[in-house]
């Protein structure tokens, strides 16, 4: 049996921080040598000099592209994508073709995860089949096959009354429904956020309100049902101060941000590069401080990319022509690490044991660094610097809206299941 | 200046020089040869994305009078149709050896994303809501030479009237208006206004009666049908009560008032009079002038030395 052994860093998870090395065997911690002098020995040492270790992260919200659209990702480069971020584990949105509605679609999805064997993909169910919202989708069925989160990611639920028959019918079997907060009447051709510059721009916009009125819509919903769901992507302040006061009434709900909803603003589009065109929108530079203490008072359960691969030609058409959606895999920690001004376990708390629990993942993903525990790790170097290149990421596409940019924080190893699948940076499978 | 994309990156200097040179085309419009070798041996190449035959045959004919050889690439003539994308379009044509694309698209900034992949000169000849810089040029000049504002537009008022949220038409001129030193309003309903004016240098009103008196220059934009299906209107007759030059508010326009519009109208919506019937109609001058206007344009992006070049006869 091989023995792994991780030496010299730092852990930090929800214990809390300490020095310490860690050794994996068949698949789990097996020994955490705290503050010894003695450091382990193993078949294997994975160095960790100046890094953290810490649990293996948790994307709520990615698109694996796979099946339907393999020109701009699969399932395997997502994966790579993935595990070269430090994720051991990410939710495959259920946008495919055909879509994730189906036993036999969610199958394939976490089959092809297993095949690429670099990271646990874990499919998403529909909320309504083919994601028309028309009829709901066989949760049941779905549910036993595995699937916790159900979304109808890409369009928002627009008939309350369905999502109210949603959140009844999901109450017995402990399943999480995710809403991509979106009036579709209020953004029709909408390409950027409705404000100024698109005024200026003479593109269609995207008001805040159409998120913020479903958002509330839901949160009605919630408290009527006591059905717990999942906020998508929040981009707005007031979407923000909604979230934090349902939780302050103690309605079981939970959100996300993602990297680029807390980093860039309408301003980019300025350029009229497509690569900056995203639903829902880059806001403004008020919505951003807003999100920024959302996830740093707990308003915001997690960091999400919402990685949206894109074949490069797609992105070269003008902004009402090219598909939205953003890469965000491979720079999600660096820009946490940059951009957000918090202690290091609250951003793992964002990225790793807080998104674990929402995607009922909790038992295996994003646990405290202990003999026992599945050794599912990421180490990552906090000051390292590095520049986005789009042709160096995993990805099989390049959509990435931080070209050029330096940003701080790498990851140098991702265990899996107790392998090592990158190892100084780079994918062994 | 390498490209005219929009009047944002124009400065009142610029402004005023593009005017003067026109002066020269129009000069060498009115010989009995109106054709000078200024541009000879330069390839313009029009791409419109969108049917618009009055400004493609305008910037045709302004190439045309300055020597340069045309080129005309139609949609519905093109790979486009083929599933092509606007890149290898572009890269394919630029290949042939092209200096100048005209570039008329119905999607705003792809003028700006076309400089990307091509060396040659970008003329926006409009793009989708954002920008129609040549139009905001013959407008200046038509208002330059009706008024006899040579200096620039300081104290000038100009009303325009209609469908501003869609309009590049008016993006542009209110820039350029504004820069030029004009005082400029926006007549219409709150729906037809863009959902935010922060940063423009304008006054906005609802009321057009109250301001006709106090004009110089009423400037009507077209209002299109399908407004009615956003629930933007409610009907068009409804527009042309409220908002339409009507003859009752024609009558009450001041003599010196001019009054334009970008074409193609529609008779009965904004405008009810008839335009051949009022005095300060000045919109066909807009399209004479386009050319020469357009002329000014290509010569600056595209000819070598100063305007005194042109003055031999081809």
């Amino acid at each position: 049996m091989t023995r792994l052994v991780i030496t010299g860093g730092t852990i930090i998870d929800q214990r809390g921080e300490r020095r310490g090395d860690v050794a994996v065997e068949d698949g789990r911690i097996v020994e955490v040598g705290v503050d010894t002098t003695a450091a382990l020995t193993g078949d294997r040492t994975l160095d960790a000099t100046g890094c953290i270790v810490s649990p293996g992260f948790v994307d709520l919200h990615v698109h694996l592209r796979e099946p339907g659209k393999e020109e701009a990702e699969t399932i395997e480069t997502g994966s790579r994508a993935a595990a070269l971020g430090g994720f051991t584990a990410v939710v495959a949105m259920p946008n495919t073709d055909p879509a994730q509605d189906s036993v036999a679609v969610v199958e394939f999805v976490r089959q092809q995860g297993e095949r690429a064997g670099l990271c646990e993909v874990l499919p998403s169910g529909c909320i309504t089949v083919g994601r028309n919202g028309d009829h709901l989708a066989p949760y049941g069925e779905l549910s036993a096959a595995g699937v916790h989160l159900f979304t109808d990611d890409g369009n928002g639920v627009q008939d309350a009354q369905l999502m109210r028959r949603a959140l009844e019918y999901a109450k017995p079997l402990g399943i999480v429904l995710a809403q991509h907060c979106e009036v579709s009447s209020l953004t029709k051709g909408a390409v950027m956020h409705e404000g100024s510059c698109c005024s200026r721009l003479g593109l269609p916009g995207w008001p805040a309100l159409a998120e913020e009125l479903m958002l509330f819509r839901d949160i009605e919903l919630v408290r009527l049902t006591g059905v717990p769901m999942h906020f998508l992507h929040l981009s707005t302040a007031r979407s923000v101060e909604l979230v934090r006061q349902a939780k302050a009434e103690g309605l079981p709900v939970t959100a996300e941000a993602t990297p680029h909803h807390f980093t860039l603003t309408d301003e980019m589009l300025e350029s009229y590069d497509a690569v900056y065109k995203v639903n829902p929108p880059l806001r403004t530079s008020d919505d951003i401080a807003a999100l920024k203490a959302g996830l740093a008072d707990g308003t915001i359960d997690a960091i999400a990319t919402d990685h949206a691969p894109h074949a490069p030609h797609t992105k070269e058409a003008p902004l009402d022509q090219a598909p939205p959606g953003m890469l965000g895999l491979e720079t999600a920690l660096a820009l946490a690490v940059t951009e957000l001004d918090l202690p290091m376990q609250r951003v793992l708390a964002l990225l790793s044991w807080n998104p674990a629990a929402i995607a009922g993942v909790a038992d295996r993903h994003g646990r405290p660094l202990e003999a026992g525990e599945p050794a599912n790790l990421c180490v990552f170097d906090p000051t390292a610097e590095w520049t986005v290149v789009p042709a160096n990421l995993a990805s099989k596409s390049r959509n990435t809206p931080y070209a050029g940019r330096t940003l701080r924080g790498k990851v140098r190893h991702t265990v899996f299941a107790g392998d090592a699948v990158v190892e100084g940076g780079v994918a062994l499978r | 200046m390498k490209h005219l994309l929009s009047v944002e990156d124009l400065t009142a200097d610029d402004i005023h020089r593009l005017l003067e040179l026109t002066d020269h085309m129009v000069e060498v419009s009115s010989r009995p040869i109106p054709k000078v070798p200024a541009l000879r041996g330069k390839n313009v190449v029009s791409l419109f994305f969108e049917d618009s035959t009055r400004t493609r045959t305008s910037f045709d004919t302004a190439a045309k009078r300055l020597s340069a050889d045309t080129m005309n690439f139609a949609v519905s003539s093109s790979s486009v149709n083929k599933g092509e994308s606007l890149r290898d379009t572009i890269e394919t044509i630029s290949a042939m050896g092209v200096d100048a694309f005209v570039v008329r698209h119905k999607s705003s900034g792809a003028p700006q994303m076309i400089t990307r992949w091509t060396n040659a000169c970008i003329v926006n000849a409009g793009d989708g809501w954002h920008q129609h810089p040549t139009q905001a040029l013959l407008d200046c000049y038509t208002i330059r030479t009706n008024l006899n504002r040579r200096d620039g537009f300081d104290g000038l008022r100009i009303a325009i009237v209609g469908d501003i949220k869609h309009s590049r038409v008016a993006r542009s001129d209110v820039q350029a208006f504004t820069r030029l030193g004009a005082h400029v309003t926006l007549v219409a309903p709150p729906t037809l206004l863009p959902p935010s004016l922060d940063g423009w240098p304008v006054e906005v009103s609802h009321d057009l009666d109250s301001l006709l008196a106090d004009l110089d220059v009423l400037y009507l934009l077209r209002v299109q049908r399908e407004r009615m299906d956003d629930a933007l209107l409610p009907s068009l007759e409804e527009y042309s009560a409220l908002y339409g030059l009507t003859p009752t508010r024609a009558a009450r326009l001041a003599p010196h008032a001019l009054v334009m519009h970008p074409g193609p109208m529609n008779r009965g919506v904004e405008m009810v009079v008839d335009p051949s019937e009022l005095p300060g109609s000045v919109i066909l001058q807009q399209v004479t002038n386009g050319v020469a206007v357009r002329m000014a344009v290509l010569f600056t992006l595209l000819g070598s030395g100063s305007a005194a070049s042109i003055g031999e006869s081809a």
